[in-house]
């Protein structure tokens, strides 16, 4: 057992017994974080922080929230926005936040691409992510189950008809998944426990994974140069803090955090008290009925990319072609097959490569909205296979790329 | 800081330009655009002569209209529930007490003479193959049947002397096949508070009776309005309120002849039962961007501080 003394101070007493000046030192002052950043890489803290928005605003719902599919809908557009004081609040940032969690994950992970962010000795952190991606979709996809309106209920009956897996015709599986053969109170009482206590155990284990996975590799920074931390943290510290090549956790970069994290709460406030209806589909507000099927069905905005690679082709196809796309952003380290760790612009036919990516599911976006007719389904299927495509040249293309 | 900027105009460009594409863009493609017509109901002919409200009353009565229409405001009665007259006509009959106030003259003058064409349902009721409106249309009283409906117009106008609110307005227009369970009020009125669970009972079970006739009657059951101010856009709610066909070729659903006053009650009605924390909203919302304004300030000051050292 460790020697203990009577303690000077609560301070000091806590310090024994957790070690918090050490603790303070890993997590903040000497965590050390390149200089050479831009704004960009405020990203993770302003997600880390939608999170814990999503986390309160979603407590505050659960108080009201009643998941049986005959108290659902009311208890959400009666009791919630409307009984109960600043109910309306709660839900609109909890909507918003959920559709704007999703923007800024696909700047996060736009932006690791361009700079290289997940290569040497990186890739743990991009798989994390991906995994947090994955967690997140889930969590999107329940939530957006529990209001049980007709977008509710039907995007239910579609999605967990995919694991039928096509001609495979596994309907038990889809049976087992819903509790039921059809969308239902089983279904939904599921889906709220893995909206409120399964994904978000998971989210919350991922993301200190996708921390602690930053620890070793460090973080990249705009000219993907690498450096001796320690060397450039003696520097810092011997009060040189000009010429050092890094920075304080905190205050350093944490002033700079919070600053990208000002704006980033205007912008998202804009959006909840003004610019909602984005993120709050309207045709949600009629509640669910198995017997109407909506003129029109689609996903939120941040599924409508992989569910354009889906829709364009027969149906064993198109899941082939889903299932592509669900795994191949984890395989990106290993596809990458250049050493270079650079932003994009610096490395040629991949400079290429990432802006025709990014535009080419910018498209897929706008063609899974929109009816799959005439020329918008032809738009949809070119760019669901110039998507393949992409990924079937990126291992030639990065190899030979001329090292940097 | 240039750079930065320059990297910030290409992720707001690209956020923009995805929001465009799924949100204005798309839904523009999904829904047909119908416009408004401002409720002129130009289809249907200006009265071309001048009503006089005596002779409408007398009309009016010899006419047989408070057979099956009361006038509360008058003190005429049907004597008829509304789930008995649902059951003789599939729908209560509406009362005529504020009419007069609620609905285009020219819709009136036309209704009266001829009711599937101007409520617009007569690929529903089609006397040819026997299938009758309801409402029997006045064959006239004998004299000049132009002069004899605009009497009955005036008259109906001249009654009509109470402020039509929002509320009544919907409850008289809309609220005899639509059901608004977040204002409380079913087909046939307001659902009151209870003290005996059997008479709520009963109170739900006569609902349910009426429901019944008027889903034979309109081939299914009118939907509940509550949320429809937020889930239908106001452009698609007041171009439906005007002429449904044009959205929805061969519903079921009449032409309403509201005015377009009335209409606009209706909608404020709507919106004030499906989004009544609109007026709230704006205003935390402004105290919320003055708090966020002035953090951000701070936020900008801290950081120049901090960097001051660093660069």
């Amino acid at each position: 057992m460790a020697h203990f003394e009577k303690a000077t101070s609560v301070h000091d007493w806590l310090n024994q017994r957790l070690a918090i000046e050490k603790f303070e030192k890993v997590m903040m002052s000497e965590y050390w974080i390149p200089k050479n950043i831009n704004f960009l890489w405020a990203m993770g803290m302003v997600l880390a922080m939608t999170f814990a928005i999503l986390l309160v605003s979603g407590i505050f719902l659960l108080m009201y929230y009643q998941p049986n599919v005959d108290l659902a809908f009311d208890s959400v557009n009666y009791t919630i926005m409307q009984e109960v004081g600043f109910g309306w609040l709660w839900r609109h940032v909890h909507a918003v936040a959920a559709s704007v969690v999703f923007l800024i994950i696909y700047i996060h992970m736009f932006t690791g691409i361009y700079y290289g962010s997940y290569k040497k000795g990186r890739e743990m952190i991009w798989i994390s992510g991906m995994l947090l991606f994955v967690a997140f979709s889930a969590e999107a996809f329940s939530g957006y189950m529990l209001p049980w309106g007709q977008m509710s209920y039907w995007a239910g009956m579609v999605i967990t008809n995919l694991f039928s897996l096509g001609s495979l015709e596994l309907n038990g599986i889809v049976e087992w998944i819903r509790g039921d053969y059809v969308p239902a109170q089983a279904f939904l009482t599921r889906f709220f426990m893995l909206h409120v206590l399964l994904i978000p155990v998971a989210i919350l284990a991922l993301i200190a994974v996708h921390f602690y996975a930053l620890r070793f590799p460090h973080v990249n920074n705009l000219d993907g140069e690498f450096f001796d931390y320690e060397e450039q943290a003696e520097l810092y510290k011997s009060g040189n803090t000009r010429a050092s090549k890094v920075i304080r956790f905190a205050n350093d970069f944490l002033s700079k955090d919070m600053f990208v994290m000002s704006i980033f709460l205007i912008f998202f406030f804009y959006l909840v008290f003004w610019q909602y209806a984005f993120a709050m589909d309207p045709v949600n507000f009629d509640p669910a009925d198995g017997l109407k099927t909506p003129a029109h069905i689609y996903p939120e905005w941040y599924f409508l990319w992989s569910y354009e690679i889906l829709r364009p082709f027969s149906k064993d196809i198109g899941l082939m072609a889903f299932g592509f796309a669900q795994v191949i952003f984890f395989l990106l380290p290993f596809l990458d097959r250049s050493d270079n760790v650079a932003p994009a612009s610096r490395r040629g036919i991949f400079k290429i490569w990432f802006w025709v990516m990014l535009v080419d599911m910018i498209v897929l976006t706008a063609m899974g909205k929109l009816p799959p007719e005439g020329m918008f389904s032809t738009i949809g299927l070119v760019a669901a296979l110039v998507f393949i495509g992409l990924w079937v040249i990126l291992p030639f293309i990065t190899k030979i790329e001329k090292k940097l | 800081m240039k750079k930065e900027l320059t990297v910030l105009a290409v992720v707001v460009f690209f956020s923009l330009l995805t929001y465009w594409l799924v949100e204005p863009f798309a839904h523009g493609q999904m829904h047909k655009h119908v416009e408004s017509e401002h409720f002129a109901y130009a289809d249907l002919p200006a009265l071309t002569k001048t009503g006089d409200a005596a002779k409408g009353a007398e009309t009016f009565m010899a006419g047989g209209c408070i057979g099956c229409h009361s006038v509360k405001a008058l003190g005429m009665e049907t004597g008829m529930d509304p789930v008995s007259a649902a059951a003789s006509f599939g729908v209560n009959p509406p009362d005529l007490s504020m009419a007069g106030a609620l609905y285009d003259e020219k819709f009136l003058a036309a209704l009266i003479k001829n009711p599937a064409h101007a409520l617009m349902v007569e690929h529903k009721f089609d006397p040819a193959n026997g299938k009758m409106h309801p409402m029997t249309q006045f064959y006239g009283a004998g004299g000049d049947i132009d002069q004899e409906v605009a009497d009955i117009v005036a008259y109906l106008k001249s009654i009509a002397t109470e402020e039509v609110t929002p509320k009544a307005a919907f409850e008289n227009a809309c609220g005899r096949c639509h059901a608004m369970r977040y204002a409380k009020w079913t087909q046939i009125g307001e659902r009151p508070k209870f003290k005996y669970k059997k008479d709520e009972l009963r109170f739900d079970a006569t609902v349910l009776d009426y429901q019944d006739y008027l889903t034979k009657y309109m081939g299914k059951l009118p939907p509940d309005l509550s949320m429809y101010i937020r889930s239908r856009s106001f452009h698609f709610l007041e171009t439906f309120i005007e002429n449904p066909q044009s959205h929805l070729a061969g519903t079921a659903m009449p032409r309403t002849g509201v005015s377009a006053e009335s209409a606009e009650k209706v909608l404020e009605y709507l919106d004030h039962v499906g989004d009544p924390s609109r007026a709230e909203r704006t205003s935390v919302g402004i105290k919320v961007m003055i708090y966020l304004l002035i953090f951000a300030v701070f936020a900008y000051l801290w950081k120049k501080q901090v960097w001051k050292e660093l660069h």
